[in-house]
């Protein structure tokens, strides 16, 4: 008997369960198709976002507060602890913010990044004020045409380009052989694992980023104004740097920071093209995390590059867009 | 404007074309070397095709990576879509400035950054709730989900904002509830962005080396950190293959989006 009562009761519980399902997936679909769902809308991204981006960058913020314990499984401290005497503690270690100030290898770290995110940019800048202004004027059939051969490479792999550019610049590389075969060099140069394989590097890579918004901004610049300058007497140069220029510094600068932000970040480029010198935030981060295990240190370094270069370029964007808005009204 | 100015403009033009696909030519053409030196060129072959073939650390990797990108495509396309629905439509409403931060926070956010924050996340989970055991495929997908989010979001809330409001209006002023206006008019309508969004999704995580190494485990290697750890050693003519054959991928699959996008666009005036 005690065998077809479980039955029973088993074929119950899951009539229970499946009639209770369709019940709730009828009210959930009352409640989406009412104004309500919109809550649902809302909070599905929100929560996802919360709970994996917002929820981590607090722990980050966290354990850069703590500190490093070898061998320990995480690798840091408890900032919570009890003393002896049970109370609670709260430990909060500035050891990593204060060796990120004192030790010079973390201060090169940081202003290497700006130098390679600097130099590149301004790199970016001039090989692709050209291609953006090529474009801008182009007519619409060759306009799409040059636009997809600057988007594609964007599509392809960071990783695998930057490969790519190895074997350019290696000294039995191509360029190298480009170079002696002309007869403009007899000795290879050495350029991989150097400062100018990683300008070089960066630019390669952010290019496309800084010709789509200054192509965006150049299409809409009034080419009736250089014909007006021209028939005043202008040179094409006096024109360009008094009239095209100036009108294209949004772009410029919305160019310049799609550029520079990641750029500052970059870790795979300055590892595989820079050489063991050329030491970037994001390099240290990953030595003080895969190599050291030290986790506190790698996030006390991740914090001081978000609030030393992330956070005001942000709020540098956040000030030009507002001025922006105002000119327009 | 006069002669000498467009010479100036087109050789510096070529210039920046040729920087841009110069050095993806050269991994393309040297894929097919039969040398095993790289830099000399010992004739047409196919040998190092057949050696990626039979590399099965690389066929593993590539098939893992193809799956986690597959997935976390759609799950961003999905998250991103409400997400931009959100931002476009909604008005004001509160938290409106906190979902439009978590959205662009990412994409501004240090890839070291984004791949640190997410370890540290899965390793107080595990010690709380015991969950993730083993980081692998879950905990990378999950992690680029959360970046990729934001890139959909920015697609689908611009087509939005470009598109005609007055249609779905109209639907609605005729009695349709606005979970059916959704599928029956506006879904159709972004679908291109839908599209776009997904493909951006894909190639992204495909790409992705740095938030995969923090937040992959031990035997869970995808293609990029295979890539990478191989090109650590050296250049060898078997990534110049397995380059080509990547880059192609992309190129046709991005293409062809491109093209069928550029028709219904044609179409629907």
């Amino acid at each position: 008997m005690a065998r077809p009562a479980s039955h029973s009761s088993l074929w119950q519980l899951w009539h229970q369960v499946f009639t209770d399902l369709f019940r709730w997936i009828g009210v959930l679909g009352r409640e989406l198709s009412s104004s309500r769902g919109r809550w649902v809308v809302l909070a599905l991204p929100m929560l996802w976002l919360v709970a994996f981006f917002l929820v981590p960058f607090l722990l980050v913020l966290k354990i850069s507060f703590a500190s490093a314990v070898s061998g320990a499984q995480p690798p840091y401290s408890d900032m919570i602890g009890t003393a002896e005497d049970g109370a609670l503690t709260l430990r909060f270690a500035i050891a990593g913010y204060q060796l990120l100030l004192t030790d010079s290898l973390y201060v090169t770290a940081y202003v290497n990044s700006l130098v390679f995110a600097t130099v590149s940019t301004l790199g970016c800048l001039v090989l692709g004020y050209p291609i953006a202004y090529g474009i801008a004027r182009a007519s619409p059939a060759a306009r799409a045409v040059l636009l997809v051969l600057v988007i594609l490479p964007f599509w392809t792999s960071s990783l695998l380009r930057a490969y790519a550019l190895i074997g350019i610049l290696r000294t039995n590389g191509l360029l190298n052989q480009l170079l002696m075969g002309l007869g403009i060099t007899d000795a290879p140069l050495v350029i991989l694992h150097t400062d100018l394989a990683v300008y070089i590097g960066i630019t390669y890579n952010y290019l496309p980023f800084m010709i789509m918004p200054l192509t965006a901004n150049l299409m809409r610049l009034d080419f009736t104004l250089l014909e007006a300058a021209a028939d005043l007497g202008a040179r094409p140069l006096t024109s360009f740097l008094r009239i095209t220029l100036p009108l294209s510094v949004p772009g410029i600068v919305a160019g310049s920071l799609l550029v520079f932000i990641p750029a500052v970040g970059e870790f795979v480029i300055p590892d595989l093209l820079g050489g063991p010198d050329a030491l970037t935030i994001g390099r240290a981060i990953w030595t003080e995390f895969f190599s050291n295990r030290d986790w506190p240190m790698a996030s006390a370094v991740a914090i001081a590059m978000l609030a030393l270069i992330v956070v005001p370029m942000l709020v540098f964007e956040y000030v030009q867009d507002k001025r922006l808005e105002g000119d327009r009204r | 404007m006069n002669g000498r100015k467009p010479f100036v403009l087109y050789t510096a033009m070529a210039f920046g074309y040729a920087f841009l696909y110069l050095p993806i030519v050269a991994v393309i053409a040297y894929s097919f070397n039969k040398s095993r030196m790289v830099t000399v060129w010992g004739g047409f072959s196919l040998k190092w095709y057949g050696e990626l073939a039979g590399n099965t650390q690389i066929l593993d990797a590539a098939q893992r990576s193809l799956l986690i990108a597959a997935l976390t495509a759609t799950l961003a396309v999905c998250l991103g879509t409400l997400a931009g629905l959100a931002l476009a439509r909604f008005g004001r409403f509160s938290g409106r400035n906190l979902l439009s931060l978590l959205t662009s926070a990412p994409l501004v956010m240090p890839e070291v950054m984004l791949g640190l924050s997410a370890l540290l996340l899965f390793v107080s989970l595990e010690q709380l709730v015991g969950w993730p055991e083993r980081r692998g495929l879950t905990t990378i997908t999950i992690a680029h989900v959360t970046f990729c989010i934001c890139y959909v979001t920015v697609i689908v809330r611009s087509r939005l904002v470009q598109m005609d409001h007055s249609v779905e209006e109209a639907a609605m002023d005729l009695g349709a509830r606005p979970w059916k206006v959704f599928f029956v008019i506006t879904l159709p309508l972004i679908a291109p962005a839908l599209l776009a969004g997904w493909l951006l999704a894909f190639t992204l995580s495909l790409d992705d080396l740095v938030v995969s190494s923090f937040t992959s485990g031990p035997g869970a290697s995808t293609l990029p950190m295979v890539i990478y750890s191989k090109v650590k050693l050296g250049v060898t003519p078997e990534i110049n293959a397995l380059a080509t054959l990547v880059i192609l991928f992309v190129a046709a699959g991005v293409t062809i989006a491109g093209w069928m996008l550029h028709r219904q666009g044609k179409a629907t005036g």
